[in-house]
């Protein structure tokens, strides 16, 4: 580099890298060190304790519990998000007519493109009142009564303990798949188009290109969304808020960790354990993003 | 593929390092300084001599700073108590803040040693009130309570309100909160609609099981409750059991005393709510229903009664029919019980606290005591159709139906109206608790399970070391 374009680079790095070590790093650290400390949040006096926050996480029962439903949520979410996504995308690019002209998504793929991508667009809170008043309890609720005249039965859905976790987990697929789709169809537009022809020419199915040829290719792509995924299912916090019993119920089937992250800093007064909760989750999220990179690590494949 | 791998790596650190921090909600954000100067910040007010007019020797210049929570009460009659205080000290300025995120808003003046003079602490995010009282950061009320009040200099304050404002102050041993409203706790129905079908509210379990089946046979739910927040259905519980086993029963609870939850009143009122459950008097799906949507469906006619506090009428006023006639009752007695029927929880709420950092400390007590006036207490009443601590503030004012009913209820409960402690004494016993009534309301439990798994809740609460344990006489 030629002498003084260090102090360019420096002058445009320097702002938002003041923003992320006030923001990001500072809070992380601060963090660290409260949850050594008995602080109750709104005290400026308090002590140090040393690792007894930890202990007490180990022995808490609804902190294993709200744990495990991050898991489930963790499993499911970007499970059921991508294959979702990736179906649609696979529809709206290559499922329509393949003929001499080429390769064509369905028809009107705009309109879809736009239809899965309006949650996007929407915030948190008002997709979570939206699916809560959608999965009103009562059998006059919006869904009970659609199932209800088709003759599917009703449900309890958020206030039964044995589902609610999993409508939680529906309304995140719902809002998620809208943007991996959007995300997967850019990709497998750069994918160029004489490949699929030439699959086709040689007797492919939909199924094999699929499979064979769109997947490998969008490797990369995929391995980001699953991370991302991962993430967003390890916090789920707003949404649990807004929608459950308790909110966390009934009967503390819908916990996760930032829920009682939440209730330990701020309702129950123990910010300290509460950033105890912090760290643990902190490195749960580290340790997953690695090892689902590691995990789903393939050779690169040029085109 | 444009992305190289190590790119997109470096943008899941980012990320993982972002989400995590969202995880980990604002607690971090708001915690930048929770290290303030330790030192008291200033004299807090005063030093001005000390009459029975300005017995906190108020500074006249000194400004005063409120913070006013501004829920179901709105914030208009806190203006109304602010003009009163400007038209005793004209030359203070009075900075107002009608807010609702209490927690988010103040935790960092508390942190930072620079709190506020008055605060209504209350609302869904209110500032714990234990811990900031275990941590000494509420001033001590005492000497609000024993200056002369503004009606009569020579009647101390602590004789112009209700015994149950000096009992519901302390915390830790001392008076540190002064709670300004009386809630009055009942079963609610709309009397314009039992006046219509005949029907009257009941005094006994056979009764009201009757009454129930009545009401069912006329297509409406005899009983609705706020499913998604299972305290409402709580109070119903604790209601007939107190009744039924006395005052003891709610006192054993609010001490954690062991096995106080396994009390046969207890027992007895649990399954008095599951034969509710059981025989379908409750409304289909309200175990899934908020607040909102389930008094609504109340004011719709499609349920008969539903537990809430005195403000309903207030709370529910946009979606009320015109005519609706919001009117307050008690829960049936069940057999054998030891009180009369006509008495009710009650509670003085609205936390209204003076920080013992405030830097206008004597100002804040002196706005305490000007609102523990008649007049104060009078406009509170106008304004909000709820009473107040203060005796005999609303006398001769004219009343809804529903404030009407309440205060009934007030008076021929007397000495037998109960209170319960134990959800602001312990915060981390009140969740939990609440969510082993909707299991009950829910019929997910039985009685005993129910009795077990309050009290394991009680008995946790008791052996943790970070409870400070409080006993009621």
């Amino acid at each position: 580099m030629r002498h003084g374009s260090y102090r360019f680079v420096a002058s445009f790095l320097a702002l938002p890298l003041a923003l992320y070590a006030i923001f990001v790093i500072s809070p992380f650290v601060q963090a660290f060190y409260y949850s050594l400390t008995d602080w109750t949040g709104i005290s400026p006096k308090f002590e140090f304790v040393g690792l007894e926050n930890f202990q007490t996480l180990a022995r808490d029962a609804v902190f294993r519990q709200a744990l495990g439903h991050n898991v489930i949520l963790l499993i499911g979410v970007p499970l059921f998000t991508i294959f979702l996504a990736l179906v649609f995308a696979y529809l709206l690019n290559v499922g329509g007519k393949a003929n001499s002209a080429g390769v064509q998504g369905v028809r009107g793929n705009g309109f879809y493109k736009l239809a899965f991508f309006l949650p996007q667009v929407l915030s948190v809170p008002v997709i979570a009142v939206i699916w809560s008043v959608v999965m009103t309890s009562t059998d006059t609720g919006l869904l009970n009564s659609v199932t209800n005249k088709l003759g599917l039965g009703t449900s309890q859905y958020l206030a039964s303990p044995k589902i609610a976790l999993y409508c939680v987990m529906w309304v995140l697929i719902w809002g998620s798949v809208g943007f991996y789709l959007v995300l997967f169809n850019a990709a497998m537009s750069g994918i160029p188009k004489d490949i699929f022809e030439a699959a086709i020419i040689d007797g492919a199915g939909r199924f094999a290109t699929f499979s064979r040829i769109t997947l490998p290719l969008l490797w990369d792509t995929i391995q980001t969304a699953w991370v991302y995924l991962a993430i967003l299912a390890l916090d789920a916090y707003a949404l649990v808020a807004v929608m459950t019993a308790g909110p966390g119920g009934p009967d503390n089937s819908t916990q996760v960790m930032g829920l009682q992250i939440a209730d330990n800093g701020f309702q129950y007064g123990r910010a300290g354990y509460a950033s105890a909760m912090g760290v643990v989750l902190f490195f749960l999220t580290l340790l997953i993003a690695a090892v689902m990179l590691r995990a789903t690590r393939r050779d690169r494949i040029e085109y | 593929m444009t992305t190289p791998n190590n790119l997109s790596r470096r943008l899941f650190l980012q990320r993982a390092a972002v989400g995590t921090l969202m995880a980990a909600g604002g607690s971090t954000l708001a915690a930048c300084a929770s290290g303030g100067s330790e030192d008291d910040a200033g004299s807090g007010g005063g030093g001005a001599e000390k009459t029975n007019e300005n017995p906190f020797g108020v500074k006249e210049a000194d400004p005063l700073d409120v913070v006013i929570f501004k829920g179901g009460y709105g914030d208009d009659y806190a203006k109304a108590h602010e003009e009163l205080y400007k038209k005793k000290f004209p030359a203070a300025e009075i900075k107002h803040a009608g807010i609702t995120d209490i927690t988010p808003q103040l935790q960092p003046r508390f942190n930072g040693g620079n709190p506020p003079d008055v605060i209504d602490n209350s609302g869904a995010s209110l500032l714990p009130m234990s811990t900031l009282a275990s941590t000494g950061q509420l001033a001590d009320l005492t000497e609000l309570f024993d200056a002369p009040s503004i009606d009569d200099p020579n009647k101390k304050v602590r004789d112009t309100v209700e015994p149950i404002t000096l009992e519901a102050a302390m915390l830790e041993g001392k008076p540190l909160v002064l709670d300004y409203v009386l809630t009055v706790y009942a079963l609610w129905y709309n009397k314009k609609l039992f006046a219509e079908k005949g029907w009257q509210p009941a005094k006994t379990w056979t009764e009201f099981l009757a009454l129930c089946e009545e009401i069912k046979k006329a297509g409406i739910a005899p009983l609705a409750h706020q499913g998604k927040h299972p305290y409402y259905i709580g109070q119903i519980l604790l209601d007939m059991a107190v009744k039924h086993g006395g005052q003891e029963v709610i006192k054993a609870i609010d001490s954690l005393e062991p096995n106080a939850w396994k009390h046969p009143s207890i027992k007895l009122a649990a399954e008095a709510l599951l034969e509710l459950k059981g025989k379908g008097y409750m409304m289909q799906g309200t175990e899934g229903l908020d607040h909102i949507q389930s008094q609504t469906a109340w004011n719709q006619g499609k349920a008969a009664f539903i537990p809430s506090g005195s403000w309903l009428e207030n709370e529910q006023k946009p979606v009320a029919p015109k005519d609706f006639e919001t009117t307050a009752t008690f829960t049936p007695l069940l057999d054998g019980a030891k009180l009369p029927v006509d008495c009710t929880e009650i509670s003085a709420g609205e936390n209204f606290i003076v920080p013992s950092k405030a830097k206008n400390r004597a100002g804040g007590l002196e706005y305490l005591r000007i609102m523990l006036s008649k007049e104060a207490a009078g406009k509170f009443t106008e304004m909000t159709g709820s009473p107040t601590v203060v005796k005999g503030a609303a006398e001769g004012k004219k009343l809804s139906p529903g404030a009407a009913s309440a205060s009934a209820l007030l008076t021929s409960g007397g000495t037998n109206n109960w209170v319960t402690y134990f959800a602001t004494w312990y915060s981390t016993m009140d969740k939990p608790i609440r969510n082993v009534y909707g299991e009950l309301a829910a019929a997910r439990v039985t009685a005993d399970e129910f009795c077990n798994r309050a009290q394991k809740v009680a008995d946790d609460t008791a052996k943790d070391p970070k409870t400070k344990k409080q006993t009621r006489s």
